[in-house]
């Protein structure tokens, strides 16, 4: 589904590239936690993938595609294709949590009466039944999360970009979110999940691939991720 | 869908930026009205040099009690010094030229003297002897004064010969001038309007740029993107362009129709009606300008 042959990305001439012949392939249907320390290169795996940033050497698949081939007026079919959802939610303060969800569907065309009948649905997928015509200030930080990978599904991507969805969530909410996302993956949605989070990896037994300044120093099936503080111990 | 999404989006954005949207309504408003006025001008210079040309005259002035002229030195014209330019006038020499000639005697002249100046004290000091006798000379081709001004200037009895052309022309100058200082203001004005809407566009991404990321994200495309943009400033310049229309017309209907019409007859405006003629381009223009300015402002500051 994601095939990184060879990348390499450098933002500056000068600095180390900020992923460094990165090889690596992700099947569909997969989940995989992308971990590692800030500036370790997660946030550019996902920008790559989105084509919000081309990559200096190598090539970028994407469901087959190479998206350095991908005309710029073709690159919003590839965009549709694939949910984000970030760290701090990006949800429209103004716009209630049905319209929050509604906008990623209005903004590609689809029919009021779609909208009306996918809308629900998503958010029960996601936890938030009844929750409609909450405003995002309302909500909790948990809540506020579960409207943005709603949002980010209800175009019924194949992939779903996950960069540090638990960053600014306590333990036990963070688990709720690794459970909607793992349904999510159960449904065969392709989830990527970018993370330093090492209790979550643990406790989920997914794929692991660990990046260091860089480059992949780990690719395990059902890995563990001890962190920056255990990786120095050992 | 699509589409009353779009004027959704417009609507919002209008409502979130009134200041700015109503200062570019105001700007443009104010340079299409110059743009117009210019075109205005230029459109009452051709209408009078059609009809005036057509109807230009060449006047010979005859000599009066206190013409200085040489042509005068025997005082006021006499009977043969008339007979003999009139003669002249209609000789065969000058057939070519001369179209039609017709005799205004000082009785007439004060006639219309009294006529153009009813409602001036002077009228009642002047006399009908202080007024030159002239013949009114319609020319073939109205080019040719200089032919019947050489001939007739230094006549026994002539004082002078006056071409309405100069006059016209002065005229026509002004009108010039003011067209020209019309399109100035209007380009400086155009310029403004520019930034303006340039500004305007930029403050309106930067307060949704959260909808612009998010769109991006999902997969909205370039036009789904930015035409809510362009058309906030297209809707606002068109805005501006109608009010410029509305103006010039008003202006022309109360001015040439109402007024100017009656106190100078016999000159040639144009009509209100014309004005509407300028309607359809001071919107294209309007709408060019917006359009292409928040573009250009867009491709700098919403990635797509």
């Amino acid at each position: 589904m994601i095939r990184f042959d060879n990348v390499t990305k450098t933002y500056d001439q000068k600095s180390q590239p900020a992923l460094d012949a990165v090889s690596l392939d992700v099947d569909r249907g997969e989940f995989v936690f992308l971990v590692g320390a800030s500036g370790s290169g997660k946030s550019t795996f996902i920008r790559l993938v989105l084509k919000e940033d081309q990559a200096s050497k190598g090539a970028v698949y994407v469901a087959g595609q190479n998206v350095a081939n991908i005309p710029s007026w073709r690159v919003p079919r590839l965009r549709r294709g694939i949910g984000v959802v970030f760290q701090d939610f990006r949800l429209l303060p103004n716009k209630t949590v049905f319209s929050n969800v509604a906008f990623a569907m209005q903004v590609i065309g689809r029919s009021r009466a779609v909208i009306r009948e996918t809308v629900p649905d998503v958010l029960a997928t996601v936890g938030l039944e009844g929750k409609n015509n909450r405003m995002p200030h309302e909500l909790s930080g948990g809540e506020q999360q579960r409207v943005a990978i709603a949002r980010a599904i209800v175009n019924r991507p194949g992939i779903l970009l996950a960069d540090e969805p638990t960053g600014n969530l306590d333990p036990t909410t963070s688990m709720g979110i690794m459970k909607v996302l793992d349904r999510i993956n159960q449904n065969g949605t392709t989830v990527v999940m970018a993370t330093h989070d090492d209790d979550i990896v643990n406790t989920m037994r997914k794929r692991v691939v660990e990046l260091h300044n860089g480059s992949v120093v780990r690719d395990d099936a059902q890995g563990i991720y001890v962190g920056e503080a255990g990786a120095l111990a050992e | 869908m699509r589409l009353a999404f779009i004027l959704s989006e417009i609507g919002s954005g209008i409502r979130r930026n009134l200041s700015m949207v109503t200062s570019v309504i105001l700007v443009t408003f104010i340079s299409l009205t110059f743009v117009g006025a210019a075109g205005l001008f230029q459109l009452q210079i051709n209408q009078m040099k059609g009809y005036w040309y057509d109807r230009v005259q060449v006047t010979i002035y005859l000599c009066v009690d206190n013409s200085s002229e040489t042509s005068c030195a025997t005082g006021p014209v006499t009977e043969e010094q008339r007979a003999a330019i009139q003669a002249k006038l209609e000789s065969e020499q000058f057939a070519p030229y001369v179209d039609t000639v017709s005799y205004e005697s000082q009785e007439e002249a004060l006639g219309h003297f009294r006529d153009q100046f009813a409602n001036s004290p002077i009228v009642d000091s002047v006399t009908a002897d202080q007024l030159p006798e002239s013949f009114r000379v319609s020319l073939v081709d109205a080019e040719k004064y200089e032919v019947i001004d050489e001939a007739f200037s230094s006549e026994p009895g002539v004082d002078a010969v006056s071409d309405q052309r100069d006059f016209l022309e002065a005229i026509f100058r002004y009108m010039n001038w003011a067209s020209v200082v019309a399109l100035v203001i209007a380009g400086i004005m155009t310029f403004c309007a520019i930034l303006l809407i340039a500004t305007t566009i930029r403050l309106s991404a930067f307060s949704r740029r959260r909808e612009t990321g998010i769109m991006r994200l999902v997969g909205a495309s370039k036009a789904v993107i930015q035409l809510p943009f362009i058309l906030e400033g297209v809707i606002a310049a068109v805005i501006g362009a109608v009010l410029a229309s509305v103006t010039l017309w008003g202006t022309s209907r109360f001015l040439i129709d109402g007024w100017l019409v009656n106190t100078f007859p016999q000159t040639a405006f144009i009509s209100s009606q014309q004005v509407l003629l300028l309607v359809p381009a001071l919107i294209l223009l309007g709408a060019i300008l917006a359009g292409l300015s928040s573009l250009l402002t867009l491709r700098r500051y919403v990635k797509v």
